[in-house]
């Protein structure tokens, strides 16, 4: 579905990104995990058209992502892609009402019946387990939490094929993240949702991923099948992350 | 006319440049053209886009009409005819029919327009967006590519909250199919009449130092929902002295015990219905 490689990127002596490759399939949740600066939210930007790259290639269904026009990539971000944003505030209209929040990307997508725009939008909210009842309500006025199934909703509204997602539960309480974690976990297996998660926290890795690639200073030093990453880490820096998870 | 001032007032130079701005809007039915907007001997917000236009496109055998909210005998009206009969020494009206020119300000004449007349819009504020995407550099590219869901989100807002599209003026309207446009802040009424209409609609921002412009018989729609169609609103009644139950009404209060009267805001029109 999506493939990358060769990928380099450096901001000034700093190498974000050095030759990095990646692939994911339909249906698929692939988590990137690693420390801060270790290049992974460098590399769902790269893969989703936000940062452009000194070289390498991103291939979208057959598409050379990097050299779309900003039309194409914007088209793609509106129908085909979703990105979540960790913090929801950034992704979101506060001054406009949950609805039309969630609302958004159909009429983006050309929607021109209010009955049928709320329909789905009630929908969608019920999904991610807002009441339908708030619909009309500003946003600011809800949780951290419920703010980012907000953001949820307003994203796979469009049922998008692939969504980025950047430390989704990052910044929420401990039950919260767990709830959310369960809920995206549910989506992503009904809408067969293809899913590249950023997340420095490895037990999200570990209940949503098939496949986990570990990043550090801007390589990726090991790849494989999330039980197997996890369970039998073989390179030294993993072994280091993976024994440096807090058992609860 | 009085020697001093070059023919209506702008010089020549300058002229030329906002010429070239309006056959650019006009090619691009809709689009918001940058100009260099000149210094006018009266403050921003009166009216010295349309003034700017109109000193750019009149001629000596023109006749002009200005009206301001549909009114022919306001301050801003009168002063701005008599500027234009002081600098350029043409023939003003208060008739919509003898007019070629006609500077307007938040109306568009009841009185149908003709192929040979010029709609000059005073225009406040050319962004349709702006208050949804303050960032012009964003906003500039929801243009280019066509990207207009935002403002219908605003629309979808209005219902949710009031039950019906709020916009009484200045309801966005998107023209030839392309490019979403404020009307200026005409009353929702008017924006039908921009329709296919035979004259040319030229619209000034001063401040904002854009040009934009309707062709003649150009397609322009109003923003809707399918289930909630555009209405044009007015008043639901008969004007006080001509009983027109057309024409868009002003409201006077009369007293302070809760009289009021509806009145046509277009006096040229009301003055003609109640001579017949």
């Amino acid at each position: 579905m999506m493939h990358a490689e060769g990928l380099v990127l450096r901001f000034g002596a700093v190498a974000a990104l050095d030759d990095v490759a990646m692939e994911i399939h339909p249906g698929e949740v692939l988590a990137i995990v690693g420390e801060s600066g270790s290049g992974k939210t460098s590399l769902l930007r790269v893969l989703a058209g936000l940062q452009p790259v000194q070289a390498g290639s991103v291939v979208f269904d057959g598409q050379e992502v990097l050299s779309l026009s900003d039309a194409a990539k914007r088209r793609l971000m509106r129908t085909e892609w979703g990105f979540i944003h960790q913090n929801a505030r950034d992704a979101l209209r506060l001054d406009i009402s949950a609805g039309g929040n969630v609302g958004e990307r159909l009429m983006a997508a050309g929607a021109r019946h209010y009955g049928r725009i709320r329909e789905e939008t009630a929908h969608w909210l019920r999904r991610v387990e807002i009441d339908p009842a708030r619909m009309d309500e500003n946003p600011r006025n809800f949780s951290g939490g419920m703010q980012q199934r907000l953001q949820i909703a307003r994203t796979l509204i469009t049922r998008p094929r692939l969504v980025f997602m950047d430390e989704p539960t990052g910044g929420l309480d401990v039950s919260v993240q767990a709830k959310l974690l369960d809920l995206i976990r549910g989506l992503v297996a009904e809408l067969g949702l293809a899913v590249v998660l950023v997340t420095h926290d490895i037990a999200a890795a570990r209940l949503l991923a098939h496949r986990i690639m570990v990043m550090r200073h801007g390589r990726v030093v090991e790849e494989g099948l999330t039980d197997r990453v996890l369970d039998d880490p073989r390179h030294a820096y993993t072994q280091l992350l993976v024994s440096s998870v807090l058992a609860a | 006319m009085t020697t001093g001032y070059n023919f209506a007032y702008l010089d020549e130079a300058t002229k030329r440049m906002i010429r070239r701005a309006l056959l650019k809007a006009i090619a691009v039915p809709g689009h918001q053209v940058p100009f260099g907007a000149r210094e006018m001997p009266l403050p921003y917000g009166w009216g010295t886009g349309g003034i700017q236009v109109t000193a750019s496109v009149i001629g000596s055998d023109d006749r002009l009409k200005v009206i301001d909210q549909g009114a022919d005998d306001t301050t801003n009206a009168i002063s701005i005819r008599r500027f234009f009969a002081r600098v350029a020494g043409v023939e003003t009206t208060e008739s919509t029919t003898e007019a070629t020119i006609i500077q307007t300000r938040h109306r568009i004449p009841e009185t149908p327009l003709r192929e040979d007349q010029v709609l000059v819009y005073q225009v406040p504020m050319p962004e349709p967006l702006f208050k949804l995407e303050p960032r012009v550099r964003e906003s500039t590219k929801l243009h280019a590519l066509a990207e207009y869901g935002l403002m219908q989100v605003k629309l979808y807002e209005d219902i949710a909250k009031q039950g019906e599209v709020a916009t009484s003026y200045n309801h966005p309207v998107i023209v030839d199919g392309r490019y979403l446009m404020s009307p200026s802040p005409i009353p929702a009424f008017d924006n039908p009449k921009m329709d296919m209409n035979p004259a040319i609609q030229l619209f000034g921002a001063g401040r904002e130092k854009r040009i934009y412009a309707v062709p003649p018989y150009t397609r322009v729609e109003s923003l809707d929902f399918e289930d909630h169609p555009f209405r044009p609103i007015r008043a639901p009644h008969a004007c006080a002295l001509c009983r027109s139950t057309e024409s868009y009404l002003d409201e006077l209060i009369t007293d302070d015990r809760g009289g009021r009267r509806f009145i046509c805001s277009d006096t040229d029109y009301c003055a003609q219905r109640q001579r017949t």
